[in-house]
């Protein structure tokens, strides 16, 4: 080893330090791209949108007229697919990543099953706009309903919550099972009272992630044919006779905040742009409330779990 | 225990929903009217509309989507609507398929729109065009050779020619080509070409070369923005620009054109919906220059309105695009379908 100065020795560490500042600039000018761009974003349509967003806009069915113009049927329409998303999604995507987690063997006939889920993921929504079209509206019958479009979502969202569930399973320790077998339970018992309640918090976190994928997805909607005036609500889901609820609405016709927004971007008149910035500001609120809740689930189940 | 509570309850949830997938019945209480088709005509089905449902205070439904004329026409000749908004008339393809599915139909002349080629305000060589002067801008022996104003006519200045149409799929497109081209969907396809005329605005607005066009009503929300080209149809005629006054009396040719509704004639036996396309008719006149559309003159509407009452089916134009037919002519043409 040749002889190094004292001084050459804190060069290099300068050096090296400079690097190390330079790398940790770089990397926060990279977040801030991403943070920036969301927040001007977020800025100009709440400027443009200030006006409009109110009460009234919540409470009003879409109009020629700008100023009375609202999101009624809008909002409503996505919180009911969204909805049937979440009941058909989660429990399909849950038992999915359950079998493949706990029950498939490891065999070439899984390893082909698995890819196909991750790959899934990244098939464009317009292609699974396309099948539903072929699927639920015309082979099923289902029409151009609330049940057609929530599938629809439900089948894009799916490759999520299974990797996010299976993620969430594969994080609980293998002792556990263990110690569950040790006491005589079988499979169905262990998974039941262990594995899903000490992973509930991962599904849901992801399931949540991926419902608001859905919520914004616009393509899909369009495509099974929901680029429509809609100025009524669904059939309402409690009936006077027996069973008491109605699941008419399922049937209904409907139409999405995304496609409201965009409805009013292509208006001739530029009072409608307030509008579609309105309805902007409030999809952009419901996706953040969405993953606020995630993160708070997943907070809650963490402290609470203690291995 | 929590826990699986909240799990046993999504499960029944979704076993409910399930189990209602196969009970429910598709016939709601309150039935639907199904209108879908052209984005030009949308605006007025849209105010007839919400006009109608209020008047009818929840015991009617209407939607109304926009597929395109042609989109639209798919789905009528399914028989899946009731009312398809054209801005163009029926082609002889879509009239075989109507004729297969045994869909017959009744079309109503409703409003007329005004194309309307615009420019740049700061734009001060343009007082008028005439139809030969567009067709050289715009015909598919245009594309890549004909780029600078003063190539069209030797008094404009040699500014690159920046140009901004509609899509392919817009039967304002199909109309325009038509007439100014003298075949439906030949144009050159070297401009900036959006099926959002709000884009189209823009464009024309920012750039002083720039030449475009798009449905009238697009112009009048933004005069402040672009200048309205008036057209001089023949040699030795005069230059006209678009409005209310030069489409109703006929001088603003041969870029005017009628917008239609057709009517599944089966539909009209529901009576919400002969309700509603009556609703439509009585309102029409107001209710389409409220959109910045061009109503027709009161005695050929009435004619319109007799039409509708005598069911008289099938089309005027059998399945070829016209330019510049009088209503009149038209609804006392035998009905083709």
């Amino acid at each position: 080893m040749p002889e190094q100065s004292i001084d050459d020795i804190r060069r290099m560490i300068a050096r090296h330090k400079l690097r190390d500042h330079i790398f940790a600039i770089v990397g926060i000018l990279s977040l801030m791209v991403g943070i920036l761009t969301l927040l001007a974003l977020f800025t100009e349509l709440a400027i443009e949108g200030a006006p409009r967003i109110g009460w009234k806009l919540f409470a009003s069915f879409p109009s020629r007229h700008p100023e009375e113009a609202g999101i009624l049927s809008a909002w409503v329409g996505t919180t009911l697919i969204m909805l049937v998303t979440a009941a058909s999604a989660v429990p399909l995507g849950v038992a999915s990543a359950v079998y493949l987690e706990e029950y498939a063997r490891k065999n070439w006939l899984t390893a082909i099953i698995e890819i196909n889920v991750t790959n899934l993921a990244g098939v464009p929504s317009i292609v699974y706009g396309l099948l539903a079209l072929g699927l639920f509206v015309y082979k099923l019958d289902f029409g151009q309903s609330i049940l057609s479009a929530g599938l629809t979502l439900a089948l894009l969202i799916l490759p999520i919550v299974i990797v996010s569930a299976r993620e969430a399973i594969r994080a609980v320790p293998g002792s556990i099972r263990e110690a569950a077998y040790a006491l005589g339970a079988t499979k169905w018992q262990t998974v039941r009272d262990h594995v899903l309640p000490y992973s509930l918090g991962g599904i849901l976190t992801g399931t949540i992630m991926g419902l608001s994928r859905a919520i914004g997805e616009t393509a899909p909607v369009i495509t099974i044919g929901a680029l429509t005036f809609i100025a009524f609500l669904p059939q309402s889901p409690f009936s006077g006779d027996f069973p008491f609820v109605s699941f008419r609405w399922l049937m209904d016709p409907f139409t999405v905040m995304p496609i409201q927004m965009f409805n009013w971007t292509s208006r001739p008149e530029a009072a409608f742009q307030h509008n579609a910035a309105a309805a902007g500001v409030i999809l952009l609120v419901m996706t953040l409330i969405m993953n606020g809740i995630a993160i708070y689930i997943r907070y809650r189940f963490r402290k609470r779990i203690k291995w | 225990m929590k826990i699986t509570k909240l799990h046993l309850l999504l499960l029944v949830s979704l076993f409910i929903i399930n189990c209602s997938l196969f009970t429910v019945t598709a016939n709601a209480a309150v039935p639907v009217i199904k209108i879908d088709g052209s984005s030009t005509v949308y605006p007025i089905t849209e105010a007839v509309a919400e006009e109608f449902q209020k008047e009818k205070r929840g015991s009617a439904r209407v939607t109304v989507g926009i597929s395109g004329t042609g989109g639209g026409f798919k789905k009528f000749c399914r028989g899946e609507t009731d009312i398809q908004d054209a801005s163009r008339p029926i082609l002889t393809k879509e009239m075989e398929v109507c004729k297969k599915a045994g869909v017959q139909y009744i079309e109503l002349p409703v409003a007329y729109d005004a194309l309307t080629v615009v420019i740049n305000p700061k734009n001060d060589w343009i007082k008028s065009m005439t139809v030969a002067e567009l067709k050289k801008i715009w015909e598919p022996a245009a594309q890549g050779k004909i780029t600078k104003w003063n190539q069209v006519n030797p008094a404009w200045p040699a500014a690159p020619l920046s140009l901004f149409g509609p899509g392919a799929d817009s039967g304002t497109f199909d109309y325009f080509t038509e007439a100014i081209v003298e075949k439906a969907k030949s144009s050159r396809g070297d401009f900036t070409a959006s099926e959002d005329d709000n884009v189209l605005v823009q464009g024309v607005s920012r750039d002083v070369n720039a030449l475009g066009y798009f449905g009238y009503a697009y112009y009048v929300e933004n005069t402040d923005k672009l200048k309205a080209v008036p057209i001089v149809e023949k040699e030795g005629k005069p230059a006209v620009s678009p409005s209310f006054e030069t489409v109703m009396n006929g001088t603003y040719q041969p870029l005017a054109r009628p917008i239609f509704i057709y009517i599944n004639a089966k539909s009209v036996d529901k009576p919400k919906v002969k309700e509603f396309v009556d609703f439509y008719l009585k309102h029409a006149a107001k209710l389409v220059k409220e959109v910045k559309y061009v109503p027709i003159p009161d005695e050929d509407f009435k004619l319109v309105i007799e039409a509708f009452g005598k069911k008289k089916l099938g089309t005027g134009f059998g399945g070829v695009a016209e330019v510049g037919v009088l209503i009149k002519d038209l609804l006392k043409r035998e009905g083709i379908h």
